[in-house]
């Protein structure tokens, strides 16, 4: 019935024009030359580049693999990935103390990510290093009372540690808030509803909250697992042999400075690439649920599961 | 349905107040429902009958009276006769036997249907993943949504994503069934879809307490009528005395915008 209306009413065109399905793009001229003219820049400025003999690139070459840098690289991938998981670990309870109603808990919570995120890293991890001048013994002991164990703090706090603890903390601090953002995030009727259910609150957050809130944690902290990578950097001050520790011992001894820092760069790019990819994956995993379409062909799979 | 035949109620709130800082929202409300009965709160807005709702599974902490469901005294425990909170584990427990449907449906949006089905048979209840599955496929038959198993709840109409949450709550084989407003988010033709699975449930014996501005279903599916205002209930009975021939003025006011 519509569409004999619609036919009656078509000011112009036969009704099997005006049909969507066969429509197609017009051709956009203006976008060609603006392709054009930027792939000339593109391909002029990589002209340069790779035909400047200062950039090095057979250095690069000779370089991009040595077991110095791949040694390197392991060391500040290594911490990227132990900094990163402290990180999350410490940063949730950080979050989940900071929401709660407990005063003692929250202001502790405020206190860590006020000083954390308020001092520079750099400081931080000379700070960590350097723990020895301020206390020389660590130990563990009932206050005022007998102590039970007992460490020079110098073969406790290596470099390794210092870089570590300094990582996780800075990155705690920043995860908290990140993790907290993305709790308060959530409809609060979910967690109602979770407790009308008889859940536990610890199990309603794992369950219920926690991968509703993914959803907004993911793409923040996929731009501080890029910071973290290149932060690692930073710890090449406390004699931590990263990749940029070991490219530049490298160049002290050749003095190809900008070819071994280009080493560093395309390692650091090409990391960060990969992590690009990942984290896209993972925020479509947790988008899953916004699709429209999709649902028919998990019907089945639904009712498969339930039939055997 | 004969109420009168079971002589303990399975829900008793005596003397329940509550208050949101200094606003007193119920002033002593005494209730008993029986097993098998069907309760219906009817109320203009503000008068409390969603925060008594939410008291009877202690999303919301009373400050005077008790509320008493299947025996157990909900949120407290009597100690060598001193009362002592629950720890929040504790009330965990209790809430097992209570379903509870809410005006916003609340489906958890990251899992199907099927998943926010067993959620809590599986998690909270501990039953295996293959009987949860089962049962769920029945409920799901029972609401007429087999088909929609696999789809999340943002795929689903308001009225098909109410039954999934009926479903939901009929899956941990509740004791009593709480409803608030189940069908006021409802665009008028999904109301009677969603009515009609509740009136099935209400003949198959399920204890329920249904606050509810559908003045048709009190009629039809109610055993007992309740008019709550400013806190207090003003009048109770059978729905054709209460809604046919209310006593008071504040339910013969609040019944004249219906007609
Ligand atoms: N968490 C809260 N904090 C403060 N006041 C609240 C809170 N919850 C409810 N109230 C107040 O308590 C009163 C009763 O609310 P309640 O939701 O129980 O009413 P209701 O009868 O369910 O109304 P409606 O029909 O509109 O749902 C209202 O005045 C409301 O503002
Ligand atoms: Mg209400």
């Amino acid at each position: 019935m519509s569409r004999d209306r619609t036919t009656l009413a078509a000011p112009s065109g036969a009704a099997q024009f005006r049909d969507v399905a066969t429509a197609h793009q017009p051709f956009r001229t203006g976008r060609l030359i603006l392709w054009v003219v930027i792939a000339i820049v593109a391909i002029d400025f990589g002209w340069i580049v790779a035909n400047n003999e200062n950039f090095g690139w057979p250095v690069v070459a000779q370089y991009f693999f040595d077991p110095t840098v791949i040694q390197g690289l392991y060391v500040s991938l290594g911490l990227t990935v132990v900094g990163m998981i402290l990180g999350v670990i410490i940063g949730l309870i950080i979050a989940i103390m900071r929401m709660s109603g407990d005063r003692l808990a929250s202001g502790f919570a405020s206190l860590f990510i006020w000083f954390f995120r308020g001092t520079p890293l750099l400081v931080q991890l000379i700070f960590w290093y350097n723990m020895s001048t301020l206390f020389p013994q660590l130990s563990i002991s009932i206050p005022f009372g007998p102590t039970l164990a007992s460490w020079d703090t110098n073969s406790v706090i290596t470099p390794m540690t210092a870089a570590i603890v300094g990582l996780a903390l800075n990155e705690a601090a920043y995860m908290a808030e990140i993790i907290r953002g993305g709790l308060l995030s959530v409809d609060r009727g979910q967690a109602e509803t979770a407790e009308a259910f008889g859940m536990t609150k610890a199990r309603a957050l794992w369950r219920i909250i926690i991968p509703q809130a993914m959803r907004s944690i993911v793409p923040p902290t996929g731009n501080q697992l890029i910071s973290m990578i290149k932060a690692t950097s930073l710890v090449s001050v406390i004699a931590m042999a990263d990749l940029l520790y070991s490219v530049q011992s490298i160049y002290n001894r050749t003095f190809e400075i900008i070819p071994m820092l280009l080493v560093a760069v395309l390692w650091y790019l090409l990391i960060t690439s990969i992590l690009n990819l990942g984290q896209s994956y993972i925020e479509a995993y947790y988008g899953r649920s916004d699709r429209r379409s999709g649902g028919n062909t998990k019907v089945e799979a639904a009712t498969a599961e339930a039939n055997h | 349905m004969n109420p009168a035949i079971d002589a303990t109620p399975l829900v008793q709130a005596r003397n329940v107040h509550k208050s949101f800082e200094h606003l007193e929202v119920l002033k002593g409300i005494d209730l008993d429902v029986m097993p098998g009965e069907v309760v219906v709160i009817l109320g203009p807005s503000g008068s409390g009958k969603s925060t008594f709702l939410r008291c009877i599974n202690h999303l919301e902490a009373i400050q005077k009276g008790y509320i008493e469901v299947d025996g157990e005294q909900i949120g407290y425990r009597l100690k060598k006769d001193r009362l002592e909170k629950l720890s929040d584990n504790r009330i965990a427990k209790q809430r097992r036997k209570i379903g509870m449907v809410f005006q916003q449906f609340n489906l958890y949006p990251h899992m199907t249907v099927l998943q926010n089905i067993i959620e809590a048979p599986v998690g909270v209840h501990g039953h295996s993943r293959r009987q949860a599955v089962e049962s769920a496929m029945q409920l799901l038959e029972r609401v007429s949504l087999s088909e929609k198993a696999g789809s999340y709840p943002r795929q689903l109409s308001g009225g098909q994503q109410q039954r999934v949450a009926i479903a939901r709550a009929l899956a941990i084989q509740p004791k009593l069934m709480l409803f608030d407003e189940p069908t006021s988010a409802l665009d008028p033709e999904l109301v009677g879809e969603v009515l009609a699975t509740m009136k099935d449930l209400a003949k198959q014996g399920l204890t329920m307490i249904v606050v509810t501005h559908e003045i048709s279903f009190a009629r039809e599916a109610a055993d007992r009528v309740i008019f709550m205002d400013g806190g207090v209930i003003v009048e109770q009975g059978k729905p054709e005395d209460v809604i046919g021939n209310p006593q008071h003025p504040r339910t013969q006011a609040f019944l004249s915008r219906f007609l």
